[in-house]
């Protein structure tokens, strides 16, 4: 019996010791074949950035800024943003929602840079400047800005010999209008039941 | 009165039935109203891209003319409705919602009405569909029933798809509305003819025109039409809104639903409105382009309401004023129907393509909305709803901007009918806030995707520029390599120079060759000109290219010589400037008298000599042939391998090295080749 018992344990031990093996070299295999690359956290994080590159954060670019945002940097750094992806990323990061640092900047409508095409010299410095090649032109030969491709990052107008470049906020028209939500004074202002109103005009 | 429908009709769920008002603008039939002072023309009546102008300010044109292109796939063209003067091109109030100005052509109408020339297709029967499907593009046909999707691009987007029913709308089930009716009743001759068109170019197996039960004569004209047509089929519908939504209406003909996030070409069934098809008839068959179209005017504050076949771009001031306006009691303006229509804020917009009715309302007819008060969750709205979504659902999604649940819950589904606000006790907004929030997702979406491309760009210009850097540091470095190899190999050659070796160095680096070749020249002239002793050095053949290399010398400062006396006479007499030149033209003259003699000294030669002396330059100035230069090139290179040797026959006597034997050799090697080449290049 003993002798037994003893051969079943050993073959229980060699079982498990066969499926540990087994399983390792999945976990091998798996940690291997299904490999992240970089960091993932850093990634989501980019994604919620506004992608102007506009470097108002002090980083060049947005994703060095969500590199820094993983290593612990605050989040309220991103003017273009605003609050909206602050809150993104404080829900992101289940961080506490913190105002945006004036220090880098405050929060604007969305512009897009113009150059006022006749007063533009051909130096070509607005097209080394811009970071993500929204602007068309060639040395000695008007640029002029992809309207679609702008970021409205500024970082334009600075080097622009001749000071043509304007940004200016993108317009609303029909094709880009929105509805609005129905006014919170309809809502919150006036929660008189109807007979109450009536009784009013009455 | 008429047949009993074959068909069974799907009843679809929820829907309502708001008080119709039909019957104030359908007592009268269609009437045409005067032409208007001016008309207004939108460039973009019509879901998709902007029209793009093609006639200029001034420009006179022909009723039918084209004046604005389509620009992309799904776009259509706008024309000219009477012929008249284009007068600008200018911003205008426009039919929509937000009450925003858009670019519109302004064409004053001369009254004359003339038509450009047309060119209808004789037989449709014998035409390609490509060449009809064209032709209904080219005439800027767009859904009339409201929504302006270009007619061209709906029965085109999907090839390869078979349609099988074509769904001819004529439901009309919005309240006040009645211009399709009318349409029906008057023109049902052209609407039947349109309708055979689209079966011969899509060849449907059933064509089903859906009419409310409400519209019996409209019903009876169309049965009376349609009869011994084949295939085509007048089925009546129960009258409950939102019938006349094309999915509603497929649904409630073929039992079929249009599958979430595709559209009902994709199931094979095509629906078009009445008015359209008559627009394509007139297109086809007339060669017309679609410049006007039935509007209903309506509303307590008109005495006359009815239909008008409206010019597109005639203000709604003029129609109304045609229908009897009473400006005491008007109160409200309202586009299409009270249930998915929209107020407008002035009565100088045009009719546009989709304008299918103007309501002219008094304040008691459409008073204001009611305070909205809080969802009790009656779940009314869910009843009411003909797509069968959970609006109290929705409403707290949007109020709190929770943009996945609301599309969990398939807000982008929701037609915008207005069922679930029409029967809200509470009097909630609802499909502003579903308008809203659809509106924030597309923004949100626009931006992500927008930022996402931003993201894509920066990155490619990242790598780019890195590249770049990286071809440049390779640059950099392959030249490094360059020298520092280059470096090793003079080394090498102050130790043991090999006239293979220089020659061989000097033919891998042409820049480091020509340094060479300068300074061989250098050295011949400092030879030439600051050591008289070392001409005698060399042996008698060498004597000859002595000659010529001072003969260049000579032409050299004679040209400079030439070139100060020239600049002379333009100088200011006395100036400082004037003064130094003179001086230089003195040194010159010196120097050149001093290699004179020396040229003359060295000469040995007497049948050269005279030559080189009476006339230097001249006799320099043939001898720059190619040949010549190569030769001169070769010896120059030669003359630096000497020079070279010797230096490093110099350095090796003075350290005393045991090489000097071999260097030795080396340099009488290249004195001797130097001399060979010098002799061949005289004899030349």
């Amino acid at each position: 019996m003993d002798v037994l018992s003893l051969e079943s344990v050993i073959y229980a031990l060699l079982a498990l010791l066969a499926l540990a093996l087994v399983f390792g070299a999945i976990l091998g295999f798996a940690s291997e074949r299904f490999k992240v690359e970089g960091n993932p956290i850093v990634d989501q994080i980019n994604d919620l950035l506004p992608q102007t590159q506009c470097g108002q954060c002090g980083h060049p670019g947005c994703k060095p800024y969500a590199e820094g945002i993983a290593n612990g940097e605050p989040i309220n750094k991103c003017p273009p943003g605003g609050q909206a992806t602050i809150n993104a990323l404080a829900d992101l990061l289940d961080l506490e929602p913190m105002a945006l640092d004036d220090e880098h900047g405050e929060e604007k409508p969305p512009m897009v840079a113009n150059i006022r095409e006749d007063e533009c010299i051909g130096c070509t410095k607005c097209i080394q400047a811009c970071p993500v090649d929204a602007i068309l032109g060639a040395a000695k030969q008007m640029h002029t800005v992809i309207t679609d491709e702008c970021t409205g990052c500024d970082l334009c107008v600075e080097p622009c010999p001749v000071d043509c470049i304007d940004m200016v906020p993108i317009a609303t028209t029909t094709q880009n209008w929105q509805w609005p939500l129905p006014s919170s004074s309809e809502q919150s202002g006036m929660q008189l039941i109807a007979t109450d109103k009536q009784g009013e005009v009455a | 009165m008429s047949a009993i429908p074959l068909r069974t009709i799907h009843d679809f769920p929820g829907g309502v039935h708001p008080q119709e008002n039909k019957e104030q603008s359908t007592r009268t039939p269609i009437a045409i109203p005067p032409l208007p002072a001016r008309l207004v023309l939108p460039l973009n009546q019509h879901s998709g891209a902007p029209a793009q102008p093609v006639v200029s300010a001034g420009e006179h044109v022909l009723k039918g003319q084209l004046l604005a292109k389509a620009t992309g796939f799904v776009s259509a063209p706008v024309h000219a409705p009477t012929s008249g003067t284009i007068s600008s091109l200018e911003m205008h109030p426009v039919p929509h919602w937000s009450g925003l100005e858009e670019s519109c052509l302004i064409l004053l109408p001369d009254g004359k009405d003339e038509w450009c020339s047309l060119s209808p297709i004789e037989d449709y029967r014998t035409a390609e569909r490509e060449e009809l499907v064209e032709r209904i593009h080219d005439a800027g046909i767009v859904g009339l029933g409201g929504a302006g999707f270009p007619a061209a691009v709906k029965m085109s987007s999907r090839k390869a798809s078979k349609i099988h029913t074509l769904v001819v709308n004529g439901a009309e089930c919005e309240p006040y509305i009645t211009a399709d009716d009318m349409l029906m009743r008057e023109r049902a001759a052209q609407l039947v003819s349109g309708i055979e068109i689209l079966q011969h170019m899509l060849a449907p197996e059933q064509v089903l025109i859906g009419i409310e039960d409400n519209k019996p004569e409209a019903i009876a004209t169309m049965e009376k039409a349609c009869a011994g047509k084949a295939g085509i089929e007048v089925c009546t519908v129960p009258t409950k809104y939102p019938s006349g939504d094309a999915q509603r209406l497929i649904w409630l003909l073929t039992g079929k639903e249009v599958p979430n996030d595709s559209r009902s070409v994709d199931i094979g069934i095509l629906c078009y409105n009445v008015g359209t098809i008559v627009a394509v008839h007139d297109a086809i068959v007339h060669g017309k382009p679609l410049i006007s179209r039935i509007t209903t005017l309506t509303g307590s504050a008109l005495s006359r309401p009815g239909n008008v076949e409206a010019l597109i771009g005639t203000p709604a001031e003029h129609l109304l004023v045609f229908a009897g306006i009473d400006n005491d009691t008007f109160h409200t303006l309202i586009q299409g129907g009270p249930m998915m229509g929209h107020t407008l804020d002035t009565t100088a917009v045009p009719v546009i393509k989709t304008s299918n009715c103007f309501i002219a309302g008094t304040a008691q007819e459409f008073p204001a909305a009611p305070p909205a008060q809080a969802c009790i969750r009656c779940g009314l709205c869910a009843d009411a709803c003909p797509i069968e979504l959970l609006p109290q659902q929705l409403h707290w999604y949007a109020k709190s901007q929770n943009h996945d649940q609301l599309q969990h819950h398939n807000l982008f589904d929701c037609i915008e009918c207005g069922a679930c606000a029409y029967v809200c006790p509470s009097a909630i907004p609802l499909v502003q806030y579903y308008r809203a929030a659809k509106d924030e997702i597309r923004t949100h979406k626009a931006r992500t995707e927008k930022s996402e491309r931003s993201r894509v760009r920066f990155e490619q210009r990242q790598a780019r520029l890195e590249a770049a850097a990286a071809e440049k540091e390779a640059r950099r470095k392959a030249n490094a390599e360059k020298a520092r190899k280059l470096k090793e190999a003079k080394a090498a050659a102050a130790t043991a120079p090999e006239k293979s070796e220089a020659k061989a160095e000097a033919e891998a680096d042409p820049i480091q060759a020509a340094i060479q070749r300068a300074k061989a020249k250098k050295a011949a002239r400092a030879a030439g000109t600051d050591s008289p002793a070392k001409p005698a050095k060399p042996a008698r053949p060498q004597l000859s290219p002595k000659q010529k290399e001072l003969k260049i010398q000579l032409s050299m400062a004679k040209a400079q010589l030439k070139k100060s006396e020239r600049a002379l006479p333009q100088m200011e007499e006395g100036s400082p400037e004037a003064n130094k030149l003179k001086d230089d033209i003195a040194l010159v003259q010196k120097q050149l008298e001093q290699l004179q003699t020396e040229f003359d000294a060295a000469s040995s030669a007497p049948a050269e000599a005279p030559a080189a002396t009476e006339k230097p330059v001249k006799a320099k100035k043939p001898a720059l042939s190619d040949d010549e230069k190569k030769r001169k090139i070769e010896l120059a290179m030669k003359k630096a391998a000497l020079k070279k040797a010797e230096r490093a026959l110099a350095v090796a006597e003075e350290a005393g090295s045991d090489q000097v034997d071999t260097l030795r050799q080396a340099r009488d090697e290249k004195r001797q080749a130097l001399a060979d080449a010098e002799n061949t290049g005289v004899q030349a």
